[in-house]
């Protein structure tokens, strides 16, 4: 009980003062911020149902696009609070039937539906602007400040970790650590594990639609193939596999150090980008599959074993 | 027995393409009571198990528990009725500590007990298997016959009206052996009713009321342990000419 | 008429579709490498084939001669420096299958990243035998013929291999069971990295016959691939015959589509055929169920 309240205490402190961060930072900077708490919202959402059931989600941008394009064509029209909720609406509905289409079978059927659903909604959103509204690609005219953009980033992160800590302490986060360990054993405990699944997909994709819902305002120009890149699916993969994907907090180590070296990359190599990051990905699946967190748990247990007599 | 029994097979059937391998088997077990299911390798008696607990779907047949279908449910539904299971090999949840195995029964079956009020319970049930202490090691620091302990626990945890052990005293020594046998009939004095898939012969005669004997898919005898070993099929079954 | 010349349309494509997902069904199926830059295959082949015509006036044909045995160089080496430690280090079948699709996923992005370096994002065709032939009033193009008879030269090709040799007979054993394979003196490590060798070189030649009748670009493996993994769940993991059935279906149901609704919604209506398949049977329209 203790050891919570400390937590707690020390994120409620960095949380008040990130939120000076906009007064303090130049423009470039708190660009920067933007993008670091971005890909921590969308990393740590994306911990919170692929970390305990070990169950690959490659749908990030999905959902992310579905918020960014639903602010494209509702932005100006709604107040935002509305434009918000209804963006979550979609990206709930979404994730519902593709997690009661997917999950109740072996993880496989859900890698691949989620591999290909992004260039599904890209494709199916470019055919009805196509043909049923004739505006294909959308400027984004909404009456909202970088600054703002960094608050309403930052409330959303403090909510994810906020809700990510809850459900490892409630009986959902038990059952997800049950699944992930051995699934035949979870239905005999009588968890129900596709309930559990779909629950908590649609919940991380919530956070993933949110995320993408307020990020739309920073583009004034969005199309399918903006909202809907795949890269971004793949770079939040690379982020929490690199933190380490078993911890809550695990996704924030990798965010940080990725953010930065991504945003040098881009500027530096933009032809090259895909590349260089396929081979950063795929370094880190061979060489540290548990992440920086897994080694530094594997570095502190060694210590432990040999300070022991 | 038929109107007062706790578990109620009739006629239940499975196939696995061309092989049936549960055919037709009917039996009850009684409230309190322990029945052995027994008999050669291969000759359903998982297969049972696997049907009863939603494991399998099976093809035809009924299953009640107390006066209610069961068959067809979910694994998880039936456990939420009350029948807990241990599994043949034994599969402790290894990234999980012996005291959240434990929990996460208690948790999800019929009882529903979660958090702080959960934590007196999850110690007296290790404590009645006999791993009181051992609430934070992961289970592959436990020896064989702990893990089959830690199972039972966790079986225990789902407060259950019925239990299925499968061949849980498998694999022990002697000494293991006996103590698994007084935990057994532990679990009997406190009216535990209990199915148990078994090959030790000691335990058989020492635990089991009544049992059923099972070759190739189908029931070939039942009753008392001495009636049943004595029946002519059963011999011919273990000893006989084809399936020895 | 327009249902004849759709259907004969949709027979080449489904060929196709059939052809280059055996290969798939050969690496997840025998080497339990879950490929998700298999797509990536059939665009760098296409372009390879494209290259040898442009550049070096060498037609299709004969670049299949030189495509092929290359693509099987490149996948066994594939397999033997970037999928071994893998298939080593893990203990469980679903463990190689979450580490192959990660590493493949990088892959992924790799591949198409070097190919839009060398050709940019434009799409890319070429006029091979593009003359029309008339068929019992139908008219279509030749090289669409051609490619269909080459998917069903290779695919009995394969059949015939997989059924009546030696080691076709020790490539379905490891698909059965690769541990009761290893105990009766097959060597898996090897099967497994011919097989996935193989099944590359078949998603080669997918793309060396897709590209003499459609165009490419560098962005699109990510189809194919989809494609392909549908195509096997549909058909049944392992099942030759489910595969050529489960591609003709969709290579039928994508071209109606795009002949009668839109061509912009022939994914959707692939991936309407994966949700029908998933809800009502996920083991396959020929397998059987687990539970």
């Amino acid at each position: 009980m203790r050891r919570g309240a400390v937590i707690v205490a020390i994120a409620a402190l960095a949380l008040g003062l990130l939120a000076f961060v906009p007064w303090i930072a130049d423009g470039y900077q708190l660009s920067l911020a933007i993008g670091i708490l971005n890909y921590a919202v969308l990393a740590t959402a994306w911990t919170l149902f692929s970390g305990p059931t070990r169950y690959v989600s490659l749908a990030t941008v999905a959902f992310f696009g579905i918020g960014a394009y639903t602010v494209a064509v509702l932005g100006e029209v709604l107040a935002w609070p509305v434009v918000l909720l209804i963006a979550l609406g979609t990206g709930s509905v979404v994730a519902l039937v593709v997690g009661f289409a997917t999950l109740r079978l072996s993880g496989v059927y859900f890698v691949i539906f989620t591999f290909g659903l992004a260039e599904l909604i890209r494709q199916v959103v470019t055919w009805f602007e196509v043909n049923v509204t004739r505006t294909l690609g959308r400027y984004v005219f909404v009456d909202i400040s970088q600054e703002q953009i960094y608050w309403q980033l930052l409330g959303l992160t403090a909510l994810v970790f906020g809700a990510g800590y809850a459900i490892r302490r409630s009986r959902l986060g038990l059952a997800l650590r049950v699944i992930g360990d051995d699934e035949v054993v979870a239905r005999h405990l009588g968890i129900g594990t596709t309930a559990a699944k779909v629950a908590l997909f649609t919940f991380s994709a919530g956070f993933m639609t949110l995320c993408g819902a307020i990020m739309a305002p920073r583009w004034t120009y969005i199309d399918p193939a903006i909202a809907f890149n795949p890269v971004v699916s793949f770079q939040v993969l690379i982020m929490a596999l690199l933190g380490g994907a078993h911890r809550l907090y695990g996704p924030l180590l990798g965010v940080i150090p990725l953010t930065l070296l991504f945003e040098f990359l881009l500027a530096r190599f933009p032809n090259h980008f895909s590349i260089l990051i396929g081979l950063a990905f795929m370094a880190i699946v061979y060489a540290i599959p548990r992440g920086i967190t897994g080694l530094v748990e594997q570095a502190s247990a060694r210590l432990r074993r040999g300070a022991a007599p | 027995m038929s109107g007062a029994a706790l578990l109620q097979v009739d006629g239940l059937t499975r196939r696995f393409g061309g092989l049936v391998a549960v055919d037709g088997v009917s039996f009850a077990v009684g409230e309190g009571e322990i029945l052995g299911l027994l008999g050669p390798n291969g000759s359903g008696k998982t297969t049972v198990l696997n049907l009863i607990s939603g494991a399998l779907r099976h093809d035809a047949g009924q299953v009640a528990l107390a006066g209610e279908a069961i068959h067809g449910l979910p694994p998880h539904r039936v456990a939420r009725r009350g029948i807990a299971r241990t599994f043949q090999l034994v599969r402790p949840l290894g990234s999980l500590t012996c005291r959240e195995n434990v929990a996460a029964a208690l948790a999800f079956g019929r009882r529903r007990v979660f958090g702080t009020g959960a934590a007196a319970e999850i110690e007296a049930l290790l404590d009645r298997v006999g791993l009181g202490g051992r609430g934070d090691a992961l289970p592959e620091a436990l020896t064989y016959i702990d893990q089959k302990r830690l199972e039972l626990a966790r079986a225990l945890a789902l407060g259950p009206r019925l239990l299925l052990l499968d061949e849980w005293l498998a694999g022990l020594n002697p000494t293991e052996l006996r103590q698994g046998i007084e935990l057994v009939a532990a679990l009997r004095a406190q009216g535990m009713a209990i199915l148990m898939v078994e090959h030790v012969m000691d335990a058989i005669r020492s635990l089991c009321d009544r049992c059923v004997v099972m070759n190739a898919g189908r029931v070939i005898a039942q009753g008392t342990v001495e009636a049943a070993l004595a029946d002519p099929e059963v011999v011919r079954a273990y000893l006989g000419d084809d399936d020895a | 008429m327009i249902l004849l010349e759709a259907t004969l349309a949709g027979l080449v494509l489904g060929g196709m579709y059939a052809l280059v997902a055996l290969g798939l069904n050969l690496q997840y199926g025998v080497a339990r490498i879950m490929n998700l830059a298999y797509g990536e295959g059939v665009i760098v082949a296409a372009f390879a084939a494209w290259w040898l015509y442009t550049a070096g006036g060498i037609n299709p044909i004969f670049g299949l001669a030189l495509i092929l045995p290359a693509a099987f160089a490149v996948n066994w080496l594939i397999y033997r420096l970037a999928l071994t430690p893998l298939v080593r280090r893990a203990k469980l079948r679903e463990q190689l299958e979450v580490d192959s699709i990660l590493a493949t996923f990088g892959l992924l992005f790799v591949v198409q990243g070097l190919m839009l370096v060398a050709f940019g994002g434009a799409y890319y065709s070429y006029g091979f035998l593009s003359v029309p032939v008339v068929i019992a009033d139908v008219t279509i193009a030749a090289n669409r013929l051609l490619a269909l008879g080459f998917a069903l030269v290779l695919g009995l090709a394969l059949y015939l291999a997989l059924t009546r040799t030696r080691i076709g007979t020790a490539v379905r054993a490891v698909a059965v069971d690769p541990v009761a394979a290893g105990l009766v003196a097959i060597d898996v490590r090897q099967v497994a990295a011919a097989s996935f060798a193989l099944g590359g070189a078949l998603v080669a030649a997918g793309g060396v016959l897709v590209s003499m009748f459609l165009t490419f670009n560098a962005n699109i493996g990510v189809v194919f691939t989809m494609k392909a993994l549908i195509v096997v769940i549909m058909g049944g993991v392992g099942n030759l015959l489910g595969c050529l059935v489960a591609g003709l279906i969709l290579g039928l149901t994508e071209t109606f589509v795009a002949t009668w609704v839109d061509p912009g919604l022939t994914l959707a209506a692939t991936y309407a055929i994966f949700l029908a398949i998933l809800l009502v049977r996920p083991q396959g329209l020929f397998g059987r169920a687990a539970r």
